[in-house]
């Protein structure tokens, strides 16, 4: 079955003086390497050169805030569940009178804690959530850890900064009401 | 031989010393340098900006890496085979003239570590002394793999040595003499040997190649078919003096080259530089600063080479042994021949392009041969 016209014929001619002499086809291929060793470098130089890894892909873990900087997770465990890790752990704790600034809904997760060596990145959370409070970051990786203890990321790591605050936006993919995840936009 | 021109000397030799092995050691950076810009990539860049003290870092993980000795080879050989191959490249670069002279109040001392007037015998007995630390390395590393290479190295030179020492005899039959610094000076302004030489130069460089043991020719260490060659068995530093020999003598190699084909120092407007420095700055200082001049366009050339042997390793693919075999008996010691047998006749009758002739005809009939070739008929890929 022929796929493409690119596949050549192997034949076993008998060499004219010109290709038995070699010298041709190695001017040849010395001209083809100068051209590369002139040539633009694929390389990119990672630590300090860093690519656009695309909008869909899985970093550093955000807990969204909404638009008034309230915490948005109200510690139903869904992603806990979801999680095949079994990276996600929290507690649950009733929000007091005077805490509404801090908290959307009457409970939140006093303590959210992501294990990042368990942490596969599947973005199964970012999925389960139904509060749209957890997201895995296109643009940020987990930095490198050394330690044990650096590994299990709490509540302080995790939730967004109001002065940076996480926005995807994914035109391409409209999201329904059932599944608000689909589209991948964080807002 | 009075005081000061000893200590001129002594100083000559170890520098000419030092910066063989300071150019084998950057050559080591330069190959994968080379490597990666051909490869459209950067190489090595981490250790220092653009990687300059790569070498340094490689030196340092040779020299704390298990020197280990195989309990069944014969540990004396085994030590003697890199020590061999270190000490016959950097015996070689003693007679290459690497600049006219050096002027001191009225001494006049050549830059050469020792002018001998047989000096391109030197240089060939030590190269073909080289191949014994290949030889007895793999030898007596008691490996099969080790000794198929070491055999390789040794047939490989052994071959390649014939069309090597013919094609310089016609250089030999041109100047008349053995000594490099005749050869040189034969050579004066850009009347260089590679504008009558042009075989013999193809030759020459070809065999420099094999020589090297440097690809398309590098059988002896074919990892696919021999796991690591000779060098299979070593490790820590006794495996960095093989792979540093190799660089050495691609030094060598290299200043051969441009001694033998390519006018050593000789540069086009050599003696009107000579003259406008002389005249200018005094006799002495003129004169060494000339000399100066005429070292540095020789080390380009050299480095041009450097390059080329490794622009030519990262572009072919090793050659089969059976092609080699016929390349080295078949092709060129034929070729090689001819080519003295040319510049014989073309002495005789005072032709001084007389080479010219052979590469008119063989590029003639290389055209006429790929003219009447049959042309290739495309047959459609069955399905």
């Amino acid at each position: 079955m022929q796929l493409t016209n690119r596949s050549k014929q192997v034949s076993n001619k008998q060499m004219t003086l010109a290709e038995k002499m070699y010298l041709p086809a190695i001017a040849q291929g010395l001209a083809i390497t100068i051209k590369h060793f002139f040539g633009k470098k694929v390389t990119v130089a990672y630590p300090e050169v860093k690519r656009y890894l695309g909008p869909v892909f899985r970093g550093h873990h955000v807990l969204k805030r909404d638009e008034e900087g309230r915490e948005r997770c109200t510690a139903c465990g869904l992603c806990s569940l979801a999680c095949p890790a079994e990276a996600i752990s929290m507690v649950a704790a009733e929000r007091k009178k005077g805490e509404e600034g801090l908290y959307r809904e009457e409970k939140y997760a006093a303590v959210y804690e992501i294990n990042m060596l368990r942490c596969i990145f599947c973005g199964l959370c970012e999925e389960a959530c139904p509060k749209q409070a957890v997201y895995l970051r296109h643009d940020r990786m987990v930095p490198i850890f050394t330690e044990r203890d650096q590994v299990i990321y709490g509540k302080d790591q995790l939730v967004e900064k109001m002065d940076d605050r996480y926005i995807r936006t994914n035109p391409d993919v409209q999201a329904t009401p059932t599944e608000p995840s689909y589209s991948r936009s964080a807002t | 031989m009075n005081l000061t021109e000893l200590i001129i000397k002594a100083i000559l030799i170890l520098v000419v010393f030092g910066v063989t092995l300071l150019i084998a050691m950057y050559s080591t950076w330069a190959e994968r340098k080379v490597a990666g810009f051909i490869q459209d990539r950067f190489g090595p860049n981490r250790a220092g900006p653009g990687g300059i003290f790569q070498p340094l870092a490689d030196a340092g993980k040779m020299f704390f890496k298990e020197d280990f000795i195989p309990s069944q080879a014969n540990k004396w050989l085994f030590i003697l085979g890199p020590c061999l191959a270190i000490l016959t490249a950097l015996m070689s670069s003693a007679v290459i003239p690497f600049g006219e002279s050096i002027r001191y109040e009225d001494l006049l001392v050549p830059v050469q570590g020792i002018e001998i007037n047989i000096g391109i015998l030197y240089i060939f007995g030590v190269v073909s002394l080289g191949v014994y630390g290949l030889m007895v390395g793999g030898w007596a590393s008691n490996n099969k793999f080790s000794l198929l290479g070491a055999i390789r190295a040794a047939s490989q030179n052994i071959s390649y040595e014939i069309a090597f020492g013919l094609s310089i005899i016609a250089i030999l039959m041109m100047t008349g003499s053995l000594s490099l610094r005749a050869m040189v000076e034969a050579q004066h302004g850009i009347a260089w040997n590679v504008f009558n030489q042009p075989l013999g130069f193809i030759i020459f460089l070809t065999c420099a190649f094999a020589e090297c043991n440097r690809t398309p020719f590098d059988l002896p260490e074919c990892e696919t078919e021999l796991v690591g060659g000779y060098h299979t068995e070593y490790s820590s530093m006794k495996l960095g003096f093989y792979l540093f020999a190799e660089y050495i003598n691609m030094f060598v190699s290299s200043a051969v080259i441009a001694t033998l084909y390519f006018g050593g120092y000789n540069y086009p407007g050599m003696d009107w530089v000579r003259e406008t420095l002389t005249g200018s700055l005094g006799a002495a200082t003129g004169h060494n600063l000339a000399t100066l001049v005429g070292t540095i366009v020789l080390f380009g050339k050299i480095f041009f080479f450097i390059f080329f042997f490794m622009w030519v390793r990262w572009t072919l693919p090793r050659f089969r042994y059976d092609q080699l075999m016929n390349l080295g008996w078949k092709s060129f010691i034929p070729l090689s021949v001819l080519n003295v047998v040319v510049t014989g006749f073309g002495l005789l009758f005072d032709i001084k392009y007389a080479s010219w002739a052979i590469v008119v005809v063989m590029v003639v009939l290389a055209m006429v041969s790929s003219a009447r070739a049959p042309k290739e008929v495309v047959q459609p890929q069955r399905s």
